[in-house]
């Protein structure tokens, strides 16, 4: 009985040493792509209507995706606002609660996770794809350095869009907030937009959503191409290989947001 | 092994039997645990990242599915070579895509993708983007696999015509015994990573050794065993289930 268990004991201590060494193991493989990528950088941007493709496909398709969740989000957010304002009497302070909620926070971060379960999922899927066909390898059997010409202009291509997403959804999502607070509930406009001019200051607040969108959208590129790349080259493994994109992407996003936050709030509470 | 210049050579043997492992130590793409790959002179296995790459620049490799890419139409796709490596004007490169179409006789498919091409016409404008840059030396994986009677000897011809007519060397993976009879000008036998037997088409056909035969044949049984390594039937079935 005791050599049943410990036989048991070691076969989980050494499943657990697998995993362990395995993921340490990717992680490196995943730093390492990511040197390769920036080290050919330039590749994305001397071609770049390669790269002006990519911001097409990432980005320009992803607009309506981003712009109708913006609306909705903002239309939420200026109902369920304006009652708990509303019942201290700051009803007329919905305009900046709503602008600095969605400038500092869900902008980058919902538009971070619709990002990577619309764009990044579809990044992942094209390039495991092109690697099951052997396309990749025909790439480099011809001399051309698949990372350069596929992979490159795909990372830059989402780095570049993701900030003017996010952009696009704080502006619908304070324009929907607009509809139902002034248009609905009746708010009035002047004090809408004018506590909104006078609460939000572009430095801090507008800079620190834009540096935000700006890390997620670097961390869901990579994440996305490297699983991409990195995919085992069958049905199963390109569908396993598009569910962690988003699951991995949307838990960086989170993480990262954390991080990024407490960093830009230090002073608060002191 | 070695592979002659300006000859087409067969490597046969059954499938895992490391045929394409070959293809991609000639490319680079995988390193010989031990022994040497030599093509024109350099060692393939001793090369930087950049000589590998001007290497390959003269290599054409025709894949067993085309690896098309999918995302191009036929022009673009044998374009691609040509607008990664050289500096030529979009009227050189549409006259010479334009022939390289028409050797592989799809010059009315160019403006087609490659979703919409069946098995066979996607291998012949594979096999045109493989001669692309003119290469010294053109390797087939696999290119008689799952093709119609007709679209296979289509395939074999062009090997034949166009390593004749280029003056590029072939090397030719496959299991196609009667395919690769009619065209080649040497095959070699290799299983479990060894070479078993070689010699020209007419050896071949007059050989006596079991493997070749087998192969020739097509028996089931012979040196390559038709059962799959096990224990003793009758062992096996009488063990408990547990």
């Amino acid at each position: 009985m005791s050599a049943e268990l410990a036989t048991g004991v070691f076969s989980w201590l050494r499943r657990l040493g697998a995993t362990v060494t395995g993921a340490i193991g990717k992680l490196g493989y995943a730093t390492r792509f990511m040197i390769a990528v920036l080290l050919l950088t330039h590749h994305a941007f001397r071609r770049l209507h390669l790269t002006l493709r990519e911001i097409y496909f990432a980005g320009v398709l992803s607009l309506v995706i981003i712009l109708m969740s913006g609306l909705f989000v903002g239309m939420v957010l200026s109902l369920q606002g304006y009652e708990v304002l509303n019942r201290y009497g700051a009803g007329e302070q919905l305009g900046i609660m709503v602008a600095l909620s969605l400038v500092r926070e869900l902008g980058p971060v919902v538009a971070g996770l619709l990002f990577a379960s619309r764009a990044g999922s579809a990044i992942t899927a094209e390039i495991g794809l092109m690697k099951t066909t052997e396309q990749l390898a025909a790439m480099e059997m011809m001399a051309v350095d698949p990372v350069a010409r596929v992979v490159a202009p795909r990372f830059w291509g989402g780095v570049i869009s993701m900030p003017l997403l996010a952009a696009l959804f704080s502006a619908m999502g304070i324009f929907g907030a607009y509809i139902v607070g002034v248009r609905l509930i009746g708010i009035d406009a002047g004090a809408f937009w004018g506590q909104m001019q006078a609460g939000v200051s572009f430095w801090p607040d507008v800079t620190n959503g834009i540096v935000k969108s700006l890390v997620f959208g670097f961390a869901v590129s990579l994440i996305s191409v490297f699983e991409g790349y990195d995919a085992k080259p069958t049905a199963e493994g390109v569908s396993s290989a598009t569910t962690r994109t988003v699951v991995i992407s949307s838990l960086a996003i989170l993480a990262l947001d954390f991080v990024m936050t407490a960093f830009m709030f230090r002073g608060v509470g002191v | 092994m070695t592979v002659p210049r300006g000859k087409i050579v067969a490597i046969m043997g059954g499938s895992g039997g490391g045929k394409t492992t070959i293809l991609r130590l000639i490319g680079g793409q995988l390193k010989p645990n031990s022994g040497q790959v030599l093509v024109a002179g350099e060692s393939v296995p001793d090369l930087e990242r950049e000589a590998l790459y001007a290497l390959r620049r003269r290599f054409g490799m025709l894949f067993q599915f085309g690896a098309l890419f999918t995302d191009m139409s036929v022009f673009e796709n044998i374009a691609f070579p040509m607008r990664e490596h050289t500096e030529l004007n979009e009227e050189l490169i549409r006259d010479l895509v334009l022939m390289k179409l028409h050797a592989v006789g799809l010059r009315g498919a160019a403006a087609m993708m490659p979703t919409e091409l069946s098995g066979g016409m996607a291998r012949r404008v594979a096999l045109a983007r493989a001669i692309a840059l003119d290469p010294m030396l053109v390797m087939y994986d696999e290119p008689f696999a799952g093709l119609d009677p007709i679209s296979l000897g289509i395939i074999g011809q062009l090997i034949r015509r166009l390593n004749d007519a280029l003056g590029t060397t072939s090397v030719v993976v496959t299991h196609d015994v009667y395919e690769s009879l009619k065209i080649v000008d040497y095959m070699y036998f290799v299983s479990e990573g060894r070479i078993i037997a070689s010699g020209t088409p007419e050896s071949v056909r007059a050989s006596t050794d079991p493997f070749v035969r087998q192969f020739v044949d097509g028996a089931p049984d012979g040196p390559v065993r038709f059962h799959y390594p096990a224990p003793p039937f009758r062992t096996q079935l009488l063990a408990d289930v547990s």
